[in-house]
C-alpha cells in the first residue's frame, strides 16, 4: 500500500480512535486487550472468510457471464442482440436483496432443489452482478479499432481466435477500472447475503450487537473491516492496470 | 514459369456492385489479375478504389456480381473465405497493427493461429520477412515505439508471413509523413521485382511508372481506364484521365 493511502487510512481511524476515550465509545467490547474483547474482535473477523469467498466466486462467475451475455450484444444476428437486451434488462432491473430473497426461498420450489445459503448468495451476487458486467464488456469491445477486425480478418483468423488474441486483450485493458468498480461493488453487497442468514462479516457484527447491546462500537468496526478490504482490492486492480499499460503506449 | 501459370488469373471480379445505402460504390466493375501482375488502380477520392480492393478480401462484401480469389467464388461459405483470406494479404492506410503485442507476436499470429505453424516455425519466419523489410533489430519493440514508416514496414511483413499468392495495398502511404514515403515503396518495389502478384491503391504515380503493369483509372465507381502505365501518362484516353493526371501531377 503507498503512503497516501496509508495516510488516507489514518486519518479516517485516528479521529475514532481519540473519540473513542471519551464515553460515548465504548471500545472494551472489541478491546484486542481483554479475552472477552479479543473473543468478541475474532468472533468478527471470522466472518471474513465467508464474505471473501462469497463475492470471489460470485465475481468470478458474473465476469464470465457477462462476457458470455455481450459477445451476442455485437452479433449481427438480430435473434442474439435481443437475446443480450432482454437478459440486460430484466435482470439490472430486480434489487439485490430482492433476488437473494427470491433464490434463497423461491428457486428451491421452483426447482425442486435444495439450495444452501452459500450458493444462494453466489448465485444471486453473480446474476445481478453479471447484467452490469456485460454492459462494461459491451462496450469495451465496441471501443476496439475495427480496423483491428480487419486486420485479424485479413491474416485469416477465425472468431475465437479474433476474440482471444486481437480484441479481449485490448478491451480487457480498457474496462479494467470500471471492472475494479463492480469488484468493489460485489464486496459491499455480499452483506446483504446477511440477510439470509450467511455468517459473512455483517451477520456477524449484526450477532455481535444482539449480545453485547454496542451497535456503534461493533459497526464502526465493521466499516473498517470493509475499508481494509476494498483497499486491497483497489490497490490490485491499479497494480494490473498499471502492469497491463506498461506495454500499450498510445 | 510456363507462360500458362504466369497468365492464369488470381483474382477475377465480374460485374461488381456495391452500395451504401443510396449510394452507389462500385457499378459493374469486370477486371482481371494475372498471377505475377503488378495493377496499380488510382483515381479521385470517393470514386469507389479502396471499396474494390476490400472487396476481394471481402472486408466488404459486394451486393452483386462475383468476385474470384485462386478460382474460388466468394459468398456466403465462411470456410472457403477463411482459406482465400490466408493466401491473400492485405496492408491497410492506418497499418492497423496490434498495439498491444510486440512486433514479433505481431507477425507470428497469424502463421500460428490461421496457418498452423509452432511457435519455433513462425518466429523463423517473422525474423526472415522483418529482414526482407530491413528492421529485424525491432523485434521486440511494440507498435508505438516505431515510426510510421517503421510500422507500416512491420505491417507488411506481417502479411508476407502468411505467404500469400497476392498482395492488396490499400494507400500503404496516405498516413505517412511525407519523409517515411520512399522507405516503404523502397520495400513494395522490392516486393514486386521478386514476383509478387500486387494490386495497389496509391497516389504514388513514381511508384506506379516505376513497377505497375497495368493502371486502373477509376471515377465515380466504375473503371474508366485502364492500360499500361506508358499509355496511360503519356496519352489518356478519357477526359476525366487527363483531368486528374493534371491535378496529381501539376506539382
Amino acid at each position: 500500500m503507498n503512503r497516501r493511502t496509508g495516510m488516507l487510512l489514518a486519518a479516517l481511524v485516528l479521529p475514532l480512535l481519540l473519540v473513542g476515550c471519551g464515553d460515548k465509545l465504548q471500545w472494551y467490547v472489541v478491546s484486542p486487550a481483554t479475552p472477552a474483547g479479543r473473543a468478541n474482535l475474532l468472533f468478527m473477523l471470522g466472518g471474513l472468510k465467508y464474505t471473501i469467498l462469497l463475492s470471489m466466486t460470485a465475481i468470478l462467475i458474473s465476469v464470465t457471464l457477462g462476457l458470455l451475455v455481450a459477445l451476442p450484444g455485437l452479433s449481427t444476428n438480430l435473434f442474439a442482440r435481443s437475446f443480450n437486451r432482454v437478459y440486460v434488462e430484466i435482470v439490472r432491473a430486480v434489487p439485490l436483496l430482492v433476488l437473494i430473497l427470491w433464490v434463497y426461498y423461491g428457486l428451491p420450489i421452483m426447482m425442486g432443489i435444495a439450495i444452501n445459503v452459500f450458493w444462494a448468495g453466489v448465485v444471486a451476487l453473480a446474476l445481478s452482478d453479471s447484467a452490469f458486467e456485460a454492459e462494461i464488456f459491451r462496450a469495451g469491445i465496441q471501443s476496439v479499432d475495427p480496423g483491428q477486425i480487419e486486420a485479424s480478418d485479413s491474416l485469416g483468423l477465425g472468431y475465437l481466435d479474433r476474440m482471444r488474441y486481437v480484441v479481449l486483450p485490448q478491451a480487457i485493458r480498457r474496462v479494467l477500472p470500471p471492472l475494479g468498480n463492480q469488484l468493489v461493488y460485489m464486496l459491499k453487497m455480499s452483506s446483504l447475503v446477511s440477510v439470509i442468514g450467511m455468517e459473512e462479516l455483517t451477520r456477524r457484527a449484526r450477532e455481535l450487537v444482539t449480545a453485547e447491546y454496542r451497535p456503534l462500537e461493533t459497526y464502526t468496526i465493521l466499516i473498517l473491516e470493509y475499508l481494509v478490504l476494498i483497499l486491497i482490492v483497489s490497490a490490485g486492480v491499479r497494480w494490473l492496470e498499471r502492469k497491463l499499460a506498461v506495454r500499450e503506449h498510445r | 514459369m510456363s507462360l500458362d501459370t504466369a497468365l492464369s488469373p488470381v483474382i477475377q471480379l465480374c460485374n461488381l456492385t456495391k452500395r451504401y445505402g443510396s449510394f452507389q460504390a462500385l457499378t459493374d466493375v469486370s477486371l482481371t489479375v494475372a498471377s505475377g501482375e503488378r495493377m496499380v488502380i488510382c483515381g479521385p477520392s470517393g470514386s469507389g478504389k479502396s471499396t474494390l480492393i476490400r472487396c476481394v478480401n471481402q472486408l466488404e462484401k459486394h451486393d452483386a456480381g462475383r468476385v474470384l480469389v485462386n478460382g474460388v467464388e466468394l459468398g456466403k461459405n465462411r470456410k472457403a473465405l477463411r482459406s482465400v483470406r490466408t493466401d491473400v494479404g492485405m496492408v491497410f492506410q492506418q497499418f492497423n497493427l496490434f498495439p498491444h503485442l510486440s512486433v514479433l507476436d505481431n507477425l507470428t499470429l497469424g502463421p500460428m493461429r490461421a496457418r498452423k505453424l509452432t511457435q519455433d516455425q513462425a518466429t523463423q519466419l517473422a525474423m526472415r520477412y522483418l529482414e526482407r523489410v530491413k528492421i529485424p533489430e525491432q523485434a521486440d519493440k511494440y507498435p508505438s515505439q516505431l515510426s510510421g514508416g517503421q510500422q507500416q514496414r512491420v505491417a507488411i511483413a506481417r502479411s508476407l508471413c502468411m505467404e500469400p499468392k497476392v498482395m492488396l495495398f490499400d494507400e500503404p502511404t496516405s498516413a505517412l509523413d511525407p519523409e517515411m514515403i520512399s522507405e516503404v515503396l523502397d520495400v513494395m518495389v522490392e516486393l514486386a521485382e521478386s514476383g509478387m502478384t500486387m494490386m495497389v491503391v496509391t497516389h504514388e504515380m513514381g511508384f506506379a511508372r516505376k513497377v505497375a503493369d497495368t493502371m486502373v483509372f477509376m471515377d465515380a465507381g466504375r473503371i474508366v481506364e485502364q492500360s499500361t502505365p506508358g499509355e496511360f501518362f503519356s496519352n489518356p484516353q478519357t477526359e476525366r484521365g487527363k483531368l486528374f493526371l493534371q491535378q496529381i501531377l501539376q506539382h
